[in-house]
């Protein structure tokens, strides 16, 4: 694919590493705030290349693995009410919430269908005027615009039979969390490209400035990744602490000012709890009061859910760096793909599922 | 993250009210109707960046081009460009 | 990297069926493993081969049966009964056996359309027909409204094995060469493009196509075949961990050797799914030794189903659990794992 292909070119990557490992003077902790680029990060071998070079942090950046229990709780509970088609991404249904998941639910007959995009479950609604169809939205803020068109065009339509589960989350919030935090280690980081698509580079600017730490725009090809990688060294070893963009490809500064428009019509900003890091102010998108009627926690009764984590899951560590998937003594033990604990092997993207599926035969 | 690819619009809906715009997008041989609710700018032949079934931004071809170039011309020992 | 054991395999995990347990990865080989194999286990199906080997009287015939279930019944490039027949022909030819007789048994959900009903067992038929194999015995059920997806079938075969002809996973040998016959994932694309919901207009059809006159090129040219398998759910992964399990080896496949077509490769972008991963019904691998490679390359390339056969990677050594790796376009080896279940489109 066109613009897709050159950035996975192998020489120009291998030019990169290079350059990195003469510009590194000593090994550099980074983190890649987003799940994508841990994935393309372990797909490609980025984390090999550089070994010993730079040390890949696997930030919290998997919007599917960090939506608390509490919310994949009440999406079983909704999805098990009579009459409702319940949609979601694919990736939201291996999900375990505290007794099942949604794949699970569907297997005893639950009607749970994976949509591509959350206006495809409006139309959903619009078929199916007998049926309740209810659409679960979790993402970072690249995500949620979808959502809160879908929000918008329920409340013109005044379509009475379609709400919506709203889970999303906002990336600056834990990024100041994680820095914020005594233990932190991370000396810089790539910034998710997609998410500033939408919300652009400025938020960052006053993070970069006021915890002294370079944060790079960054796309999720590997030629990206490296060349992020690449000018996060250089600012460390030069000593300076900046937003760059290196996405600006896709990137503006000021992000996609009708998305914003639209977040901020639909969405209030609300504190929110992540899976494996505990709450974190300002960090949640929420429904507002205008759309209370397509809220689906406004629709049915879910509000007495408030589930508890696994203490068993040491997720949080994982996110913040502090330890690496495979020193957690359940991973591959009682923490699977299959039966994950907590958020960071549950979905693809989790930095111990990631570990799991690339890495688990040491003998090779 | 947030996965998402680069199509191409071959063709845009007519819609009166901009956030109900739509363009058929093409991804090397697969292609969808996808929302261009964000994008009013968008334009056949451009290249957006699609992300569950809207496009988050126009590819900015200039900007792409130069990345390219510039990478290019980086010095394989390592040298800044 | 950790010195990690995993301790598997694990017990069943899940008190009641899920897709995945279908779905050709980890929870499938998990419920074989601890419960379907145990309870039937023989020397004949611990073969663990697409079809069970076995001597009649000095004949050596090869058996196999295998359902389908398959959304939607009708597909670009095939429908649920031309699937039945190539795929039951497939697992017979994998074993190196000519294909002689299949039986058809149909478990039909009341109210399905007769007009459908008479396509697909014509395209049985038309399938049968063109590998000159006949339908000798079979099955008909019909259950309630709701409680069947159309249309299941099953089907079983039976064939003959030529003297001299051994294809087995425990042949399979350090510097053997696999060499492919096609390109990946079109089924697996083309099906579930075609599922509710996902709305994308292409052209990709499925790759069902009966494999048995090409395996039997294969077999007249006289190349030392030690192994075929088809590469059905799972996808190419599936297909070479499970072998290079059986056999206890190391093998290694390269990324940029491996054929996918432009519009496969941009659906997988799409959907955030691995080509490695996906179903073919018309794909399969050989084992042969390296010295044979280009002979082999050759034979197959003669056939239509040949054209694009290439060379995707070697046996390396014995392992003691065997492994799959695969080297990426970087020159970086990582393992390839079984999925969980099927994989599921994603946001993320």
């Amino acid at each position: 694919m066109k613009y897709l292909q050159e950035y996975r070119d192998p020489a120009t990557a291998k030019k990169l590493v290079a350059a990195i490992k003469t510009a590194a003077t000593r090994p550099w902790k980074i983190m890649e705030v987003c799940g994508g680029q841990t994935h393309s990060a372990l797909k490609y071998g980025i984390d090999q290349l550089l070994d010993g070079v730079i040390e890949l942090i696997h930030g919290p950046g998997c919007p599917v693995c960090v939506t608390p229990i509490e919310y994949i709780d009440k999406a079983l509970a909704i999805a098990q009410a009579p009459g409702v088609i319940f949609c979601s991404f694919g990736d939201m249904l291996r999900v375990p919430g505290s007794a099942s998941d949604l794949l699970g639910l569907k297997a005893q007959g639950a009607d749970i269908r994976i949509v591509y995009s959350p206006l495809d479950a409006l139309t959903l609604a619009q078929q199916n005027p007998d049926r309740q169809v209810v659409f679960f939205g979790v993402g970072f803020e690249t995500t949620a615009p979808a959502t809160a068109l879908a929000a918008y065009q329920a409340r013109q339509l005044n379509l009475e039979n379609f709400t919506l589960l709203v889970c999303h989350v906002r990336v600056p919030p834990v990024i100041e969390a994680l820095l914020h935090s005594p233990s932190n280690k991370v000396q810089g980081f790539l910034g998710a490209g997609h998410v500033c698509s939408i919300m652009g580079y400025h938020e960052y600017l006053p993070i970069a400035a006021r915890y002294r730490i370079p944060i790079v725009i960054t796309g999720f090809e590997p030629v990206d990744l490296l060349q992020g990688l690449y000018m996060t060294v250089q600012q460390l070893e030069e000593g300076r602490f900046e937003v760059e963009n290196e996405y600006s490809r896709v990137v503006k500064e000021q992000g996609n000012l009708p998305a914003q428009e639209l977040l901020l019509k639909v969405f209030d900003t609300v504190d929110r709890s992540w899976r494996g890091l505990g709450p974190i102010a300002g960090s949640g998108l929420a429904l507002n009061a205008d759309h209370d009627d397509w809220n689906a926690e406004q629709r049915f009764p879910v509000a007495g859910i408030a589930t508890q984590e696994s203490p068993l899951c040491r997720s949080g560590d994982v996110l913040q760096g502090l330890i690496k998937p495979t020193q957690c003594p359940e991973f591959g033990v009682r923490c699977t793909p299959d039966k994950p604990l907590g958020a960071t092997m549950v979905s693809s993207e989790g930095a111990c599922a990631a570990y799991f599926h690339y890495r688990i035969h040491p003998h090779v | 993250m947030c996965l998402a690819v680069p199509g191409r619009i071959i063709s845009l809906s007519n819609a009166s009210d901009p956030l109900a715009r739509t363009g058929r997008v093409d991804f090397s041989g697969v292609s969808r109707e996808i929302s261009l609710a964000y994008v009013p700018e968008a334009k056949v032949d451009d290249y957006v960046i699609v992300h569950a079934g809207f496009a988050l931004s126009v590819l900015d071809e200039e900007e792409a081009k130069a990345s390219l170039q510039a990478f290019r011309e980086l010095d394989a020992a390592g040298e800044d460009r | 990297m950790s010195d990690l054991e995993l301790n598997c395999p694990l017990p069943l995990q899940y008190d009641r069926i899920v897709m995945a347990h279908g779905g050709g990865g980890r929870l499938m080989q998990q419920l074989l493993d601890n419960l379907i194999q145990p309870a039937f286990s023989n020397p004949l199906l611990n073969q663990k081969h697409d079809s069970a080997v076995f001597d009649i009287n000095g004949v050596r015939l090869a058996f196999t049966t295998d359902s389908y279930v398959v959304k939607p019944l009708f597909f670009p490039g095939g429908d649920i009964g031309k699937l039945a027949v190539c795929g039951t022909l497939n697992d017979l030819a994998m074993s190196g056996a000519k294909p002689l007789y299949l039986t058809c048994a149909l478990i039909i959900e009341e109210g399905f359309p007769m007009a459908d009903l008479q396509r697909i067992v014509q395209s049985m038929q038309r399938t049968a027909e063109e590998a000159g194999v006949l339908i000798v015995t079979g099955d008909t059920k019909v259950v309630d409204k709701g409680k069947g997806d159309g249309v299941f079938i099953n089907t079983a075969g039976i064939g003959l094995i030529e003297a001299g002809i051994e294809s087995n996973p425990r042949r399979i040998k350090a510097g053997d060469s696999i060499i492919l016959n096609g390109d990946l994932g079109r089924h697996g694309i083309s099906v579930i493009l075609e599922r509710e919901g996902l709305n994308f207009a292409h052209e990709i059809e499925s790759d069902c196509a009966d494999l048995s006159g090409l395996v039997e090129d294969l077999l007249a040219s006289g190349i030392e075949i030690h192994c075929m398998r088809d590469l059905t759910r799972g996808g190419l992964a599936a297909a070479l961990i499970e072998l290079a399990a059986t056999a206890r080896q190391h093998i290694e496949i390269r990324e940029a050797m491996l054929p996918v077509n432009s519009n496969v490769k941009s659906a997988c972008e799409i959907l955030g799914f691995d080509p490695v991963y996906i179903a073919n019904e018309g794909a399969f691998i050989a084992f042969v030794p390296e010295e044979q490679t280009e002979q082999t390359l050759s034979v197959l390339r003669r056939h239509p189903l040949g054209r694009q056969a290439s060379r995707i990677g070697q046996v390396k050594a014995a392992h003691p659990r065997g492994t799959v790796t695969l080297e990426n376009v970087m020159g970086v080896s990582r393992v390839l794992d079984l999925f969980s279940g099927e994989q599921l489109p994603r946001i993320c």
